[in-house]
């Protein structure tokens, strides 16, 4: 059941393949062919929603087979209430982000459904794994057709985009790559056989030095795809140059790997460590709140101003997972659906307008609620949303991190709140200046309001702000068990490790030279 | 009794050979003959003769000896022979090359390259060294109205030279001190006597190196590649940097894991350190060529230092890792190399990267074979390239290397942006004004289908040809 959710795509964009559309004669079949595949997807995503059962910490639908039993590699799958909410959202944006590239999408339609796909059944397929090297299968086969969907469908700077992308992305993961190793060898000097399962992984207690090196191999590969201040650059560059889609999905579930990572990964596997380093990494996370917020209140570009609002709206998600405490983990997560749902409905309407106007400029605009209302309804309620107004999904998110951290370290909180400040200013700015006042180019008097395709695609993540925002709780209780096993289980190992430090005989790197 | 099974796989292509020579010697002038054809019968009956000799272990002439491993590199260069004819086929006609002596200098040079995999004497290695190399001398210069081959070749006959005499040497210096040239005497003399620190065998060794050094191409004595590999013809080119390395490989592995083994004290820092040198100068020159071609002797050079890596961590992980390697990466370059050569014409090799402008536009199922290749090359999943990959560091990770894993990841991140060079070419970039590629054959593209397949079959389900090559080192060493 649970490989449906990422066979699904995968077979679909393999049948896209077979279909002959050489001359573009097909691309309709093509475009409705791709939204089916996405919608089934979604539909099994939302089985397993209904199929799962809420009071429990444990991973289900586990499926699990030998793959390359020399090794304990396993094709071992399995979800618990944190990553199922991600593979909704997998589900839910996806559809989304092929209605958006409907119209605007018009040459090597086919090819861009496939990638599409592709990047859904590897995304979801990251979020399913619990073999590590399954995991980073998934992982690293993701940049490929997110390189293509930058690199061919871009805007003017698509293949640098699309080439730092590509090379910032893989030197964080490549050393990943390594701790990953590093980790299935100290499984087998302690149990004498390899394994990459997650579950024996966690309970392998290792060295406190050794957790360092491997917590930070770990982390920066996550760090780099959150993206976490001082990694961001990569970011503001693979935002503005991809097509409306790329960006949707980009924004949406790609940086949550990042954070997913972090929850699912970093902390639970090296929780001494993770202990150590929780306050830098915080610290870093707040700095990405205010920095990004302060960069992306200048922004002249609209596509440039959400990437940067997203490096702010991150550092929430970080901040919370650093204070490693019930109300911190469930905000970071609910601050990652929140987000997806906000800033891929931004960019989503960014697109919109530059599809009809072929340029994002903040001053190129300005009036246009006149011409759309519509349009302007829809943004608004988005960019309250990505402000976090409470009533709409950003709220409880931001307002759950800053508990968690405040109940950490209040320190963290003050520059945080700032950032929730900054937030309002610079998206409540872009939509006085774009959407309000006076028509100040002639051609924006004529611009035609939301299509029916396009209020298609925009209208469901509206409704997902207000519901997100009015009854939480149906998002966060089916997480709450797996987020408070989660907050247990590194505490105590963390604390039990400090207690044993010196009695344990721990794994340890073995460096000959 | 006469024990000739070890080197019937041999015998195979020998014949097959032979009768390449007759059948071009004996046909009309203007008869066209399916000579290629011949080598495949042959070269398929040295992997039958290999599948059925296995985990018999057997030895011919106390010098050859068909173990597992040896075997296991036999197929993978039957493997490396076929696709290399096939592509050959496609190409041979188009360039007015001589069929008859084509076929039958690749066919000695494998005969060489499976005697080298197979042999366990120091004498027999160097002999069957010179058949490989002798054949690919030729090979390099085939187009003789081609200045820059003709020239490519001297430089490689030249340099080879040179190093075909490093290696005697310490083929000398070792008998003198050990008595034998044979692989397990050598070995028992070395571990029995106390011979650590003694000045004379760790000259052999480093003479040894040398010789094996150049011919895979690690750095320093990689001069001559990108040379070479421009001026031949792109399969040639993808046959030297496949057949010759995995045959250099094994009798490598095999020389400096057995006979050599009591003194990896001694090596294995040179080797890390001339492992380390490779990946990163392959990588890092690669990155500033602009001829496809070049380009890849560069990455051919990298993965040369993969291989090293391997070695180096010499556990039995990382035996079966090179053999693995070997395997995923001669598939993936030759196919690469094949996609080159049909994109060439008579006059023109359309080797340069801009050539690839556009490609995926006039011939997008070649752009997507050659985009696999290239990622398989890079080592992204789901390819061969990343299993192997995989498997290296695993096993310089688990035999404690971090640091020559660590430099292997970063360099293939390197190499990850000039393989990305090309697919931006094909995908991103304008053709211009310049003409479409002429029409590649069904045929060809029905060969890059298969490697492509098997690229992908190795990257996905690995586990029958991991088990094997584990298999296959399992009971030597």
């Amino acid at each position: 059941m649970l490989t449906l959710s990422w066979a699904v795509p995968l077979a679909g964009a393999l049948l896209l393949l077979l279909v002959g559309n050489a001359d573009g004669r097909r691309n309709a079949l093509v475009r409705w062919l791709a939204l089916a595949v996405s919608l089934a997807t979604f539909g099994v995503t939302l089985a397993l929603w209904i199929g799962f059962d809420s009071s429990s910490a444990e991973f289900q639908f586990v499926e699990r087979a030998p793959w390359i039993p020399a090794f304990g590699i396993d094709y071992y799958i399995g979800i618990d209430g944190i990553s199922l909410m991600l593979v909704v959202l997998t589900g839910f944006l996806t559809p989304i982000a092929l209605l958006s590239s409907w119209e605007s999408i018009d040459r090597k339609v086919k090819e861009f459904s496939i990638f599409m796909l592709a990047l859904e059944a590897a995304m979801i397929g990251v979020f399913v794994s619990l073999d590590l090297f399954l995991f980073y299968v998934f992982w690293d086969a993701m940049l490929v057709p997110m390189y293509f969907l930058i690199g061919i469908w871009g805007y003017d700077q698509r293949i640098y985009a699309a080439v730092k992308f590509m090379l910032y992305t893989m030197a964080g993961s490549v050393l990943m790559l390594i701790a990953i190793l590093g980790l299935a060898y100290m499984h087998s000097e302690a149990t004498g056989s390899y394994s990459f399962d997650l579950m024996k992984l966690y309970a392998l207690e290792i060295a406190p030095e050794t957790q360092r090196w491997l917590f930070l191999a770990f982390t920066v590969a996550f760090a780099i795809k959150v993206p976490l201040f001082p990694f961001h650059t990569w970011l503001p560059d693979a935002h503005v140059q991809a097509p409306t889609a790329g960006s949707i999905i980009l924004a949406g579930v790609l940086l949550k790997m990042g954070t997913y990572g972090l929850v699912r990964f970093s902390f639970p596997l090296f929780p001494h460590a993770a202990a150590e380093f929780a306050p830098w990494l915080a610290l870093l996370a707040v700095i990405g709140i205010v920095y990004g917020a302060l960069v992306a209140m200048v922004q002249p570009d609209m596509k440039k101003l959400v990437a940067y609002s997203s490096v702010s709206h991150l550092g929430f998600v970080v901040l919370g997972i650093s204070a490693m405490n019930v109300q911190g983990v469930q905000g970071a997560v609910y601050q990652m659906l929140a987000h997806g749902v906000s800033t891929g409905g931004l960019f989503l309407v960014v697109g919109m307008l530059s599809d009809r106007r072929h340029t994002r400029l903040i001053s190129e605009f300005g009036g246009l609620k006149q011409a759309m209302p519509r349009l302007t309804a829809a943004f608004l309620v988005i960019t309250l949303a990505s402000i976090g107004m409470p009533a709409l999904n950003g709220f409880v998110g931001e307002f759950l991190t800053m508990v968690g951290a405040f109940l950490w370290d209040p320190r963290f909180v003050v520059p945080a709140g700032l950032g929730v400040i900054l937030s309002a200013v610079y998206m409540l700015w872009m939509f006085q200046r774009v959407y309000l006042g006076e028509v100040t180019h002639e051609e924006n008097a004529t611009l035609r309001d939301l299509s029916p395709r396009e209020a298609a695609s925009v209208i469901p993540l509206c409704a997902m702000a207000i519901l997100m925002g009015v009854l939480p709780a149906i998002f966060l209780s089916p997480m709450a068990p797996a987020v408070q096993r989660l907050v247990n289980e590194v505490q105590v190992n963390s604390e039990t490790q400090d207690s044993r430090l010196k009695t344990q005989n721990y794994a340890r790197f073995r460096v000959p030279f | 009794m006469l024990q000739i099974d070890a080197i019937v796989p041999m015998l195979c292509v020998t014949l097959a050979a032979l009768a390449s020579m007759g059948a071009e010697a004996f046909r009309a002038k203007d008869e066209r003959m399916p000579i290629g054809s011949l080598g495949v019968v042959g070269l398929l009956g040295a992997a039958a003769s290999a599948v059925l000799l296995w985990d018999r272990r057997t030895e011919s002439f106390g010098v050859i000896v068909a173990d597992n491993f040896g075997l296991f590199v036999t197929i993978v260069l039957a493997v490396v022979g076929v696709l290399t004819i096939l592509f050959s086929s496609q190409v041979l006609e188009r360039d007015g090359l001589p069929s008859g002596e084509y076929y039958a200098l690749m066919l000695f040079s494998i005969v060489g390259m499976i005697m080298m995999a197979t042999a366990t004497d120091l004498l027999v290695i160097f002999v069957a060294l010179e058949i490989l190399s002798l054949a690919v001398y030729v090979l390099t210069a085939i187009r003789r109205d081609h200045l820059p081959g003709t020239e490519a070749a001297f430089k490689y006959f030249l340099l080879g030279a040179f190093s075909s005499a490093f290696f005697l040497y310490g083929i000398a210096f070792t008998y003198g001190i050990t008595g034998s040239t044979r692989l397990d005497a050598v070995g028992s003399y070395l571990s029995a006597q106390s011979m650590s620190g003694n000045l004379l065998i760790l000259l052999a060794v480093a003479l040894l190196l040398v010789g094996f050094a150049f011919k895979i191409s690690a750095v320093p004595f990689h001069m001559w590649t990108p040379d070479a590999y421009e001026g031949a013809p792109a399969v040639v080119a993808g046959f030297m940097s496949t057949g010759v390395k995995a045959a250099a490989f094994a009798a490598f592995a095999r020389v400096f894991l057995s006979a050599f083994e009591p003194f990896k004290a001694d090596w294995g820092p040179v080797v890390s350190i001339v492992a380390i040198a490779t990946m990163t100068l392959g990588t890092v020159v690669g990155v500033a060529q602009s001829n496809l071609k070049r380009m890849l002797a560069y990455s051919s050079i990298a993965h040369g230092g993969y291989l090293l890596v391997g070695l180096v961590a010499a556990n039995q992980v990382g035996k079966a890792a090179i053999l693995f390697y070997l395997l995923a990466y001669s598939v993936t370059n030759l196919a690469a190399f094949g996609v080159i050569s049909m994109l060439g014409s008579r006059e023109n090799g359309n080797d340069s990267l801009r050539d690839y402008a556009g490609l995926w536009h006039s011939r997008p199922a070649l752009a997507a074979l050659m985009t696999v290749c290239l990622l398989s090359l890079g080592g992204l999943p789901p390819t061969a390239g990343f299993i192997g990959k995989w498997y290296i560091f695993s096993a310089a990770v688990s035999a404690g290397y971090y640091g020559l894993a660590i430099v292997g990841v970063l360099t293939s991140v390197i190499s990850v942006f000039f393989y990305l060079r090309v697919v931006v070419m094909m995908y991103m970039a304008d053709r211009g004004g310049a003409p479409a590629p002429a029409p590649v054959s069904g045929v060809g593209i029905a060969v890059l289908a298969l490697s492509t397949a098997a690229i992908i079959f190795l990257g996905v389900l690995p586990t029958p040809v991991l088990d094997l090559a584990a298999a296959s080192i399992s009971t030597i060493f």
